[in-house]
């Protein structure tokens, strides 16, 4: 099952509230889990660590994730979503700095959903950010929650 | 390598056989020459004896005047077949007796003529008088027929060409053995340098075969090759390791690249947008100079923002790897010139001109950067007059394509041209004309990275153009 939890994988605590104040200023709701590094990331999404209580049925509606994160790297943390049963259909965002090629080729060769950019220029951020929102949270259909709650 | 027309085994042969055989010739003939004038002395020796013993026993029948025992004495001739006609003549000079008998003219002379040793054709004549103390009694003549001789020495060249053609073959044979001491080595020699070049392998050695020149030679061959060999090591080994350092510096490059494109903006970020924080939370407590200050922070952010950018992006096209493919350069063109209609469609004024005709080789999206700088220079740099003609064309020099884009707006002065093409160098006021200044150095690494030439020429406010070649390459 999926709710309408946003996971934001960020370690920057800049780019982490500007990212905040834009989804607040276009009215996202939705709460917004915010991890810090790619293990924590991990740990969230197959509720280990500080989220062994968590349900691992109960997962984000959209992931933003930057790739130049500390211990484990976003791209990393993309491959092992995918790689897992329960995770694998979740809609994940790269949200990062780099433009570089071999990134966006790996992002997408993981089958991320979607790859932006964060510009510099904070009128472009916060509109990038609202169309993301507008996109992943209102138009876009969610994949349906897998069957078995099991974890297989 | 070709191969010989002849060898070397046939031309010492050839050479060996020649001297030989002119040797042989020379002393063959010298030998004949030698043999005949001496065999003729000994004939007229032996004619010269006969004479003397014939006109001996010749005196009795001349002193009693009886020739009968003249003709017996002459008979005595017939022992030598050689001797074909005597005569002896009386104190007068008549006939007396002659051999054999009853014998005249032409074979011997009618009379008695002078005293000495003759040749006539094949014959050898001898006339002496005999004597009888110191009286004078008559003459003999003989007639010696020298085809005996002939016989002799026709025999005896024989021999000679006999010995001349047998040292010949003994010759031929000895030459034979002999030149394999020298053309076997430079056999050996070529057939080494002609494996070396057919199958690339400088670890083949000539077999040393002879302690003269050619050992010598075979010898710096050998060396020759080993330094060849050492050469290509060390070449190698330099290849490799300047492969490894420019691999190691390309790394560097790229991972400084990689953390300038994110730990240089993340920061940029949070100066624009926290700016605009403060501009959005406590706009009210500011006045309008800190509000304005406030601007100038986020332009100044903005363009340092577009200036790292600018600069990761010539920093990848000195890396990227050239994919030629033939496209045509006026239909990039033509797109870019639209985008840039569509992005100002107020400015009605520019009219682009834009060749048909501009097919290429080279690398599309490079050339797409290229066209796109000069494209967009030139519409930037005429934005300050109603009209405007951008022209983007080619001619030919020297049978070289010269691609051109040329504008008639701002123009620069030619006098600042070479600053044109290096980084951060501007020739206008950030705030006459926006820029980083970094565009035209990345279509000139563009340029040269296609092996071609970039060059401008302008005039304050009569306009700039900008040509270049590319390597013809073709596909």
């Amino acid at each position: 099952m999926t709710n309408t939890t946003i996971l934001m994988a960020e370690d920057n605590p800049n780019d982490e509230e500007l990212t905040l104040r834009a989804l607040r200023k276009y009215n996202v709701s939705n709460e917004v889990v915010v991890v810090r590094d790619g293990q924590e990331a991990l740990d969230y999404l197959f509720c280990a660590g500080e989220y062994a209580s968590r349900s691992v049925n109960v997962q984000p509606q959209v992931i933003l994730l930057d790739i130049n994160l500390p211990k484990v790297n976003g791209l990393e943390v993309l491959k092992r979503i995918r790689a897992d049963k329960r995770t694998r259909t979740l809609p994940v965002v790269m949200l990062t700095s780099s433009a570089e090629e071999r990134d966006r080729f790996a992002a997408y060769e993981h089958h991320a959903n979607s790859y932006i950019r964060k510009p510099v220029d904070f009128d472009q951020f916060t509109e990038a950010v609202r169309h993301l929102g507008l996109y992943w949270l209102v138009l876009n259909q969610p994949p349906p929650a897998p069957r078995s709650g099991n974890g297989r | 390598m070709r191969t010989p027309r002849t060898t070397i085994r046939r031309k010492l042969i050839l050479a060996i056989m020649l001297t030989s055989t002119t040797a042989l010739a020379l002393a063959g003939t010298a030998l004949t020459i030698h043999e005949v004038t001496s065999l003729r002395a000994l004939l007229a020796r032996e004619l010269a004896t006969r004479a003397a013993i014939l006109a001996a026993n010749s005196t009795a029948a001349l002193a009693f005047q009886n020739p009968e025992d003249a003709s017996q004495v002459l008979a005595g001739l017939r022992t030598d077949p050689s001797i074909v006609a005597a005569a002896l003549y009386d104190a007068r000079g008549g006939v007396f007796a002659t051999y054999p008998m009853g014998a005249s003219a032409p074979l011997v002379p009618a009379a008695a003529g002078a005293m000495g040793n003759r040749l006539e054709r094949a014959s050898l004549l001898v006339s002496r008088p005999v004597m009888e103390g110191n009286r004078r009694l008559g003459s003999l003549f003989l007639r010696s027929d020298l085809r005996a001789l002939d016989e002799r020495v026709r025999a005896q060249v024989m021999a000679i060409l006999v010995a001349v053609l047998g040292s010949m073959g003994v010759a031929l044979a000895l030459s034979a053995w002999l030149q394999g001491g020298i053309a076997q080595p430079v056999r050996i020699l070529a057939e080494t340098a002609k494996a070396v070049l057919d199958r690339k392998d400088y670890s083949v050695r000539a077999r040393a075969v002879s302690d003269d020149e050619l050992g010598v030679l075979a010898e710096g061959f050998n060396d020759m090759l080993a330094e060849i060999q050492r050469r290509d090591a060390e070449l190698e080994q330099r290849v490799a390791d300047r492969t490894a350092a420019l691999e190691a510096s390309n790394k560097e490059l790229e991972a400084f690249s990689y953390s300038v494109s994110h730990d240089l903006r993340a920061p940029l970020r949070a100066i624009d947008g926290f700016s605009k924080a403060l501009l959005e939370d406590c706009g009210d407590k500011l006045d309008q100079v800190g509000t304005k200050h406030l601007d100038r922070v986020r332009t100044a952010t903005r363009q340092m923002g577009q200036l790292i950018d600018d600069l990761l992006n010539l920093a990848r096209i000195s890396r990227a790897e050239l994919r030629r493919e033939r496209f045509d350069l006026g239909a990039v063109g033509k797109e870019i010139a639209a985008e840039l209609k569509r992005a100002q469609p107020e400015r009605e004024g520019v009219q682009f001109v834009i060749a048909e005709g501009m097919t290429v080789v080279a690398d599309t999206q490079l050339l797409r950067v290229v066209l796109d700088n000069l494209l967009r220079n030139a519409w930037k740099f005429t934005a300050k007059h109603p009209t405007a003609r951008i022209e983007l064309g080619q001619h030919r020099d020297n049978g070289h394509r010269v691609f051109f884009v040329t504008d008639d707006g701002a123009g620069f002065d030619m006098a600042h041209a070479n600053l044109l093409f290096a980084p951060f160098q501007r020739l206008h006021r950030q705030s006459d004309f926006e820029g980083t200044g970094v565009g035209l150095a990345t279509v000139q690494r563009i340029i040269h990275r296609h092996g071609g030439q970039l060059w401008a020429d302008g005039a304050v406010e009569r306009g700039a153009s900008f040509s270049f070649t590319l390597s013809e390459v073709k596909s």
